[in-house]
């Protein structure tokens, strides 16, 4: 018996290795270090005039540069470094030259040719634990969310109950019970058809009084179902919040994303001042509503503001210095439509909130009420210190910018809405603005990790070693064991890498300190299927089977053994995905790709080249 | 095959075996219970500072500078080095703690104090992953019971399991007596050792299933004895491998993956024992035969057809 495999099975396994070089290769062009500039405002251009600025500055300081860019959309430009030392002092220089406005961030810029990044290949993602940087997760304090939402329902249903005129006592009890006292039944059913009318998301109902008392209870709670979306609400809107805080941070590749209910995974590559990303991630309430200041106000009193998009008119107004409400107390802001089709913008605050401007506005209706987006920045200033070494001085400031100033029409309070928008666009930036300024709920740091670019650097070149050493090894050891099926082997086994790499890099995964593990783990394990179909070939031929007989016996037989083993393992990295986070991840995803590839490699690589090498003639005897 | 098959009679030695892992497992769950776990931050929470110094310094003169700056909780140790000090904090304190404890260091020394990592970790966050951790261990079992007992067989999937168990907590019980750290990572390679003890239990169990089909005229203790014999080379090779890159991997691969290392080659050590002598032996106690096999395996009679 002769064999041989099917021509379309040759091309399958040629095409996959071809694809997986492919896809592998980007991870052999080394990036360079490099500065990356973009504007702190989105209408800021990067145009030859900046890139100008940034080669003179570091040619005149003798930096080694290159490839100094503008990209083609002007939203961001590059220039590449030739030492990754010179990297901070780069940034330094930059910062200066450009003054400030700009988002100075370093970053490493990528050199794989354009034909590759055409077909969606690229390196593989560095985890924090190699690249340096600041990982965090937040809690949102959910819980504080749904408090002040209730605390609203309450003050709301009270209102709604006086207006209708009946009377009753109602309060926000513990856990979240909003209890109604009523001394008729009579009463206690009209109270109970109102809130099931107006506040649909509470489910509320009757409940029987305490023995011996002559009154009528109800009781209303939020259903699961809207608590989760308070939840949801409060999580997704501190993740725009927090969204453009990152931004601040002039961070290349920022990363922040849900995690499970209530939490926030944030990670910033490159940064090393923990306690500067700390206070801008944590800060809170950056929004004020103050009435326009009246013409003979005291110059005292007033202060002169400039409008954020300036283009109607007036390009700043006068305000007064009294602050009506801060931020803290808007719940909410929604962009819609008013009665005539018009875009609007309603804003729901707390119930103090409410009370506060109830008070404010009721005096003051046809008066104009403005807001205040308040954002942290920072002036950089160079000074000289003792040592005659210059210095960089981040001055921290407020700018403060007017979003809307609106006529108030009427008496405003928990709910109002701001009218006279010009399009549909304006008002969704608008209550972007709004809510961006105030945060949903108060956010905890749970947990933080810093990684300081030198210890990034050795678990690389570290990881790397032992992958080296490890493969050395075992190749050795397969060579003399296993002679020309050993060869075979340890070639299968470096495609199996590259696959894996190819894989990982094509997925988009990141690699992590374990995750190299994994494939120091998968070097070892995945000589194991090849292990199991020589050995049972040994085991034919030592039964006198001759040796076509014996190939195709030991690879048919070992088959089964392979696939149970393998899946097992394979459940069980699953598992390790699903419950783990972050380096685990990393260790379970190289591990569950490393067996799927190992499996292709090992057993489909092998008989391929078995086949090709012994399959079309007459052997008499298998050098294994 | 009628010709007297040589084989090596592993199986007599089962019941010295059975008492070595008894005791083994017995020891590991005292250590285990009474010395307890050295559980890294990840699981207690806290807060850990790694820095450099330029030159080695005394962690008598840290250790000062920390209390006179109000950290006297602080455990200070070298980590890999001299002169790379290792600053451990117990929970209940501020997110913030990590850049005191650094400027402290840094106002404090006459040489530079280059940062290697801060790691904070809140109380809740830990107890969450220990919690996380304890369910993933369960769930790879249970999981591993399920899919072998459909693969093969109750009693199978019983020797399998046990295997693991008995891997699982002989490999703590050595992390308890050695006091080496257990952190995430250790975790994940307690998981990955389940993974491979339970691929070497296959292998085995495989070969025992195709034995006590395809052999007759031997008594079941000798085609297990046979089936062990037949894999041995095989399992010693592939253990060969999997602890030469492992070592390699202790010695070169750095502090960090250090304790991962260390998990995966103690677990794949007593995996490939385990693979041996438990799976076997408790088949062979729970009186394994032919019978137990008479259903025929469609899926397996398929498979054996492809490559």
């Amino acid at each position: 018996m002769l064999n041989k495999y099917p021509l379309w099975k040759n091309l399958l396994i040629v095409a996959v290795l071809g694809i997986g070089l492919l896809y592998a290769s980007p991870n052999l062009y080394r990036p360079d270090p490099a500065v990356q500039i973009s504007g702190e405002s989105s209408g800021t251009q990067i145009s030859a005039r900046e890139i100008d600025k940034i080669t003179a500055a570091l040619t005149a300081a003798d930096i080694d540069h290159f490839g100094a860019e503008a990209d083609t959309s002007g939203k961001s430009g590059l220039v590449r470094l030739r030492h990754a030392d010179d990297q901070l002092h780069a940034q330094k220089l930059i910062q200066r030259a450009l003054g400030d406005g700009y988002v100075v961030a370093l970053n490493m810029a990528s050199n794989t040719p354009d034909w590759l990044s055409g077909l969606g290949a690229g390196a593989m993602k560095l985890g924090l634990d190699l690249s340096g940087g600041v990982h965090f997760l937040l809690e949102v304090d959910t819980d504080a969310a749904i408090a002040t939402r209730l605390e609203h329902y309450s003050t709301g249903i009270k209102k709604k109950l006086r207006e209708e005129r009946i009377r009753g006592f109602v309060r926000l009890g513990e856990q979240g019970i909003i209890r109604g006292k009523f001394s008729s039944e009579e009463n206690r059913d009209k109270a109970l058809s109102v809130i099931r009318k107006e506040y649909t998301e509470l489910t509320a109902q009757r409940v029987s009084a305490p023995e011996g008392e002559e009154a009528f209870y109800l009781e209303a709670l939020l259903s699961e179902t809207k608590r989760k979306e308070i939840e949801d609400y409060a999580v997704g809107q501190n993740l725009t919040t927090l969204r453009n805080r990152v931004n601040e941070l002039g961070v290349s590749e920022p990363l922040v994303q849900r995690q499970g209910r209530n939490r926030i995974v944030v990670e910033l590559p490159g940064i090393q001042d923990t306690a500067e990303a700390k206070r801008i991630l944590g800060k809170t309430a950056n929004l004020e509503f103050r009435l326009e200041a009246r013409y003979d106000a005291e110059p005292s009193d007033r202060e002169q503001f400039n409008f954020r998009n300036p283009g109607r008119g007036e390009p700043n107004a006068w305000l007064e210095r009294e602050v009506v409400i801060t931020g803290e107390r808007v719940a909410n802001a929604q962009a819609s439509f008013d009665e005539n089709g018009m875009p609007q913008v309603s804003i729901t605050l707390d119930s103090e909130g409410g009370a506060l401007m109830h008070r404010v506005t009721r005096h003051n209706i046809n008066r104009r009420l403005g807001v205040l987006f308040i954002e942290r920045k920072s002036r950089t200033r160079y000074e000289t210190n003792a040592a005659g070494e210059e210095q960089v001085v981040r001055v921290p400031y407020d700018e403060k910018k007017i979003i809307s100033l609106a006529t108030i029409r009427d008496a405003l309070g928990v709910q109002f809405r701001i009218t006279g928008l010009d399009a549909p666009g304006e008002a969704t930036e608008l209550a972007l603005l709004l809510r961006a300024g105030a945060l949903a709920a108060p956010i905890d740091f749970v947990e933080e990790r810093t990684v300081g670019p030198s210890l990034g650097a050795e678990n690389i070149s570290k990881g790397l070693l032992s992958v080296q050493i490890g493969l050395a090894a075992v190749a050795l050891f397969m060579l003399v064991y296993y002679r020309v099926f050993g060869i075979i082997a340890v070639v299968a086994l470096a495609f199996n890498i590259v696959l894996l790499v190819g894989a990982m890099s094509l997925l988009g995964a990141t690699l992590t300190l374990p995750g190299i593990a994994g494939i120091v783990l998968t070097v070892g394990m995945a000589v194991d299927a090849n292990v199991l179909i020589f050995s049972r070939i040994r085991e034919e031929i030592a039964e006198g089977a001759s040796p076509q007989h014996a190939i195709n016996a030991g690879y048919g037989r070992a088959f089964v053994t392979i696939m149970d083993a393998n899946i097992t393992t394979l459940l069980v990295a699953v598992i390790l995905y699903a419950v783990g986070t972050g380096p685990v991840r990393g260790f379970a995803v190289t591990l569950s790709l490393g067996i799927v590839t190992s499996m292709f490699t090992a057993i489909m690589g092998t008989r391929a080249i078995v086949n090709l090498i012994y399959g079309r003639r007459r052997v008499s005897k298998l050098a294994i | 095959m009628s010709e007297e098959k040589k084989f090596i009679r592993f199986m007599s030695a089962r019941k010295v075996a059975a008492a070595f892992s008894l005791a083994a497992v017995l020891a590991s769950i005292l250590l285990i219970a009474v010395k307890g776990l050295n559980f890294g931050l990840d699981f207690t929470g806290g807060t850990l500072i790694e820095v450099i110094y330029e030159e080695s310094v005394p962690l008598q003169e840290v250790r000062n500078t920390l209390e006179t700056n109000g950290f006297e909780s602080a455990i200070v140790v070298n980590f890999g080095s001299d002169t790379d000090v290792l600053v451990r904090l117990p929970q209940g304190l501020s997110p913030t703690l990590g850049e005191q404890v650094l400027s402290a260091l840094r106002a404090d020394s006459p040489y530079d104090v280059e940062l290697r990592r801060i790691e904070f970790v809140g109380p809740q966050v830990g107890e969450e992953l220990r919690e996380q951790g304890g369910l993933a261990v369960l769930l790879a079992l249970i999981v591993v019971l399920i899919y072998v007992a459909m693969r093969f067989q109750m009693k199978f999937a019983f020797g399998a399991v046990l295997a693991l168990a008995h891997d699982v907590v002989i490999t703590l019980g050595v992390f308890s007596l050695v006091g080496w750290d257990f952190d995430l990572t250790v975790l994940a390679a307690v998981l990955a050792v389940i993974g491979y003890s339970l691929n070497d239990s296959i292998v085995v169990a495989d070969r025992i299933r195709e034995n006590l089909r395809g052999m007759r005229g031997y008594s079941p203790v000798d085609i297990v004895n046979i089936s062990l014999t037949d894999t041995l080379g095989r399992t010693l090779v592939t253990s060969g491998t999997t602890l030469m890159v492992l070592v390699a991997l202790a010695l070169v691969g750095g502090e960090m993956i250090h304790s991962f290392a260390l998990a995966l080659l103690v677990g794949v050590g007593v995996g490939t024992y385990s693979s041996v002598f438990i799976v076997a032996s408790l088949l062979v106690a729970m009186k394994i035969s032919p019978e137990d096999l008479v259903v025929p395996e469609k899926e397996g009679a398929e498979l054996d057809e492809l490559p």
